[in-house]
């Protein structure tokens, strides 16, 4: 049979049996199972109420239940099973022959990797994007097209990419952009300028921004007059502390770097086959999909913030940065927060790009091509369903948080 | 600065610079697609995109006519002449020229070349030559004639030819078109309804456990559908789905529905009370209600969560080459055809880029034609 007409066909068996369902269980809960009328009328009626509810959820729970919640057991369930022995019990085995593995780590490296910088920059450029498209004519115009790789596919935008990152040998013409203003570079003034006093510029703000950022959550340490909460909140502000001492000190390291390392000038590169920083170029990816995202949303919140507060700052004299940076970053902090875990999300999940551009060769490997890797390549579904765990792991501090403030709002 | 009257800052013009530039770099790499999708395989090799937007000067090799059959006497010379653009090279001109391939822009145009005993050659910037030569010389093959020549922007429709309707079985993507499409709808459509009526009871019915199950749904939107995968997988091979298009809609109306029940909930729950409740006094069942106020009402909700899910089926490859796509590959949809040609061409750009254009437009021309119901949602969605 033709797809089309089997497509045709699916739409409406599928719609006109949902809508058959609803109408039909609702008819014969009020004409056959409690009619209202004859002694009970009123009984029934209030009868037929209480079921009403559940005939509307059912579908949607049937669905929610079978292709969601059922998963999330089996998959434990096949985590914790070997699938050669007939799916004996085997304890924590495959989790502790996931960890073996060095491409394991190496996914997690790059996952962590990933979930520093992806909502970082994506955040960081639409809240710029909003603030500097606020306030002119063709604002509108602007973000439409910042936003517009949203429709894209991340297949689409791989491909797109491997464009712009084509190498040709030394002597072709390059038909990718990076490489052709790669072999711009030749070592002058301009080459030093761009690719070490830029990057130096910019790592030391990244670090800057560190460093203010930990001083907020080691303050209270100092100061006792901040410290509120219980032994959680100031043990989650000793590791926010580490992880930022870390990341300084990956930077000054890069500083470091920037400065001494020879660049190969006048030979075009493989990019994506560059360890470590091919992880990047992958990103550039994500990054360019997902600022179009955080920029809508940032911008909603930017013109939600009340007119009056910019207002007195005006008066009181502060700059355009201070009203950026002091009145409405302060103000749209919570909005911040959801972009952020919301990218945060879409990160972990990350497939299509990996699987696309490199499919984890040259160390870019991540935790759910790894995943695909062993449950459909090597058909080892015990580590397959162990590193799923993992991304659910990693997911279920935002889950929590998630339900917690749904259900703070509905109260 | 900031709205308040007679301020203006002295930074706008720094604000429309950066942001004409960001907008540029955004544009830029989609752009690069389109352009090349445009152009043959020759040009994109040999020369940036970039570089097609302008007359660009390239060196070749043409060949004059055969002199048996075209060569008209002169005394007691031949003469052949004609012009090397062949009909469609039209609007080229020549800078330098050569007849040998070692020098290759031996001549200026119009200049006379000499070839040896008293054999000559003219051409002309527009390509018209005229060789003369004794009856020895001017026989066999046509001369070769090296010339620097400035084409035109010159743009091409031959790649979507391929793509969509010539091409072999692995270049061709209508099929996979068809087959994106054939997912598409019934998965963007059934999700709506099962997620409506449920949205409407979570919002408007009054029954325990309600806010319990608000949780659940809010809990499984983040739910990765990584961990799907398998357990669904076996379900489906179990109950004899196997790999298809039943499977392949069931799984994305499962994954969808989470959203669509937490988009249409919220919309419904701001609808005006009073309607409702004015409807049940008139004597409305909830079945109408829903279907008559309910429905019609919350269009903007629908729409969002329609491009939502439409966007995301079109685009999606991992819940494709699970559930849907077997070993006979009959059914494969465009981002897994274009993932393949990645890997078997990778280096036809002309192709590779025309596929990809293919698969991106449909998504873009719903994206421009309906950015408000996709922001409203997004908004919907996440601020909450």
């Amino acid at each position: 049979m033709n797809p089309a007409l089997q497509g045709l066909i699916t739409i409406i068996v599928g719609v006109g049996g949902c809508v058959g369902y609803f109408w039909l269980s609702n008819q014969v809960l009020d004409k056959v199972l409690f009619p209202a009328r004859g002694d009970d009328a009123g009984r029934n009626i209030n009868r037929a109420n209480q079921i009403r509810p559940w005939l509307f959820l059912f579908p949607a729970i049937f669905a929610l239940g079978l292709y969601l919640a059922y998963p999330v057991v089996e998959t434990l369930r096949l985590s914790l099973t070997d699938r050669d022995a007939g799916g004996a019990f085997v304890g924590l085995e495959n989790y502790r022959r996931m960890m073996a593995e060095d491409t394991f780590w190496e996914a997690m490296r790059n996952n962590m990797l990933w979930l520093i910088v992806v909502p970082a920059a994506s955040t960081a450029i639409g809240l710029l994007v909003a603030q500097l498209t606020d306030r002119i004519a063709w604002g509108a115009i602007a973000k439409s097209l910042i936003f517009m790789p949203m429709a894209i596919s991340f297949v689409g935008a791989s491909v797109i990419f491997k464009l712009i990152y084509d190498a040709r040998p030394a002597g072709q013409a390059q038909i990718g952009v990076m490489n052709a203003v790669w072999l711009q570079f030749d070592g002058g003034p301009m080459s030093f300028i761009m690719l070490r006093l830029l990057p130096a510029i910019i790592l030391i703000a990244f670090i800057a921004v560190v460093a203010y950022v930990a001083w907020i959550f080691l303050k209270p340490f100092f100061d006792t007059s901040l410290r509120k909460g219980g032994a959680v909140i100031q043990a989650m502000r000793g590791v926010f502390a580490i992880v930022a001492a870390w990341l300084i000190f990956l930077s000054l390291r890069s500083l470091w770097g920037v400065f001494t390392i020879t660049y190969a000038y006048g030979e075009p590169q493989q990019w994506l086959t560059i360890p470590f920083w091919n992880n990047f170029f992958l990103m550039v990816v994500l990054i360019w999909i997902q600022t179009g995202f955080a920029m809508v949303i940032l911008s909603a919140a930017l013109r939600g913030i009340p007119e009056e507060t910019i207002e007195a700052a005006i008066i009181d004299g502060a700059n355009p940065f201070q009203i950026f940076f002091k009145i409405k970053v302060p103000q749209i902090m919570g909005t911040i927060v959801v972009v952020w875990t919301t990218i945060t999300l879409v990160v972990l999940k990350v497939f299509d790009i990996v699987f696309a551009m490199t499919n984890g060769q040259w160390d870019t490997q991540v935790l759910a091509n790894y995943m695909y890797d062993k449950l459909f390549r090597s058909l080892d579904w015990g580590v397959g369903s162990a590193s799923a765990m993992i991304i659910m792991l990693l997911v279920s501090p935002i889950l929590i948080w998630n339900v917690w403030s749904a259900r703070k709002e509905m109260k | 600065m900031d709205n308040i009257a007679g301020s203006k800052s002295s930074l706008t013009w720094a604000v429309h610079i950066s942001v004409a530039l960001l907008v540029a770099l955004w544009l830029f790499p989609t752009v690069g697609l389109f352009v090349s999708s445009f152009r043959t395989a020759d040009q994109i090799s040999s020369s940036g995109w970039w570089a097609s937007m302008f007359a660009a000067e390239q060196n070749e090799v043409y060949r004059t006519a055969d002199p048996d059959g075209t060569r008209v006497a002169d005394g007691d010379m031949f003469v052949v002449s004609g012009n090397i653009f062949e009909a469609g090279l039209e609007g080229r001109s020549i800078s330098r020229w050569g007849t040998s391939s070692r020098d290759v822009s031996a001549y200026a145009v119009g200049e006379t070349a000499d070839m040896g005993d008293g054999e000559t050659m003219v051409l002309e910037a527009d390509g018209s030559y005229e060789w003369r030569g004794t009856d020895d010389q001017i026989s066999g093959r046509g001369q070769r004639i090296f010339a620097t020549v400035t084409a035109p922007p010159d743009f091409t429709t031959e790649n979507y030819e391929t793509v969509l309707l010539s091409g072999n079985n692995t270049d061709n993507m209508a099929k996979a078109f068809y087959s994106t499409l054939t997912v598409t709808i019934p998965a963007t459509i059934i999700p709506i309804v099962i997620a409506a009526f449920a949205a409407y009871a979570l919002a408007w019915m009054d029954f325990p456990g309600r806010a319990l199950l608000i949780a659940c749904v809010v809990g499984l939107l983040v739910v990765p559908l990584q961990l799907a995968l398998i357990p669904l997988l076996k379900l489906h091979l179990g109950i004899g789905i196997g790999k298809g298009y039943l499977g392949v809609w069931l799984a994305h109306t499962g994954f969808g529905l989470p959203l669509a029940i937490y988009l249409l909930r919220n919309y419904m729950v701001g609808l005006p009370r009073d309607i409702i409740e004015n409807a049940k006094v008139d004597g409305a069942t909830d079945f109408q209600i829903f279907t008559k106020i309910i429905l019609p009402l919350s269009f903007p909700a629908l729409a969002s969560f329609a491009i939502f899910q439409f966007l995301w089926t079109w685009n999606d490859l991992l819940v494709a080459r699970v559930f849907l796509i077997d070993s006979s590959g009959t059914t494969t949809v465009m981002t897994s055809q274009i993932v393949e040609l990645l890997g078997t061409r990778g280096g036809n750009w002309e192709i590779l880029a025309t596929a990809a254009f293919v698969s991106i437009a449909v998504p873009l021309v719903v994206f421009f034609a309906m950015q408000r119901y996709l922001v409203r949602g997004l908004l919907a969605g996440s601020v909450k």
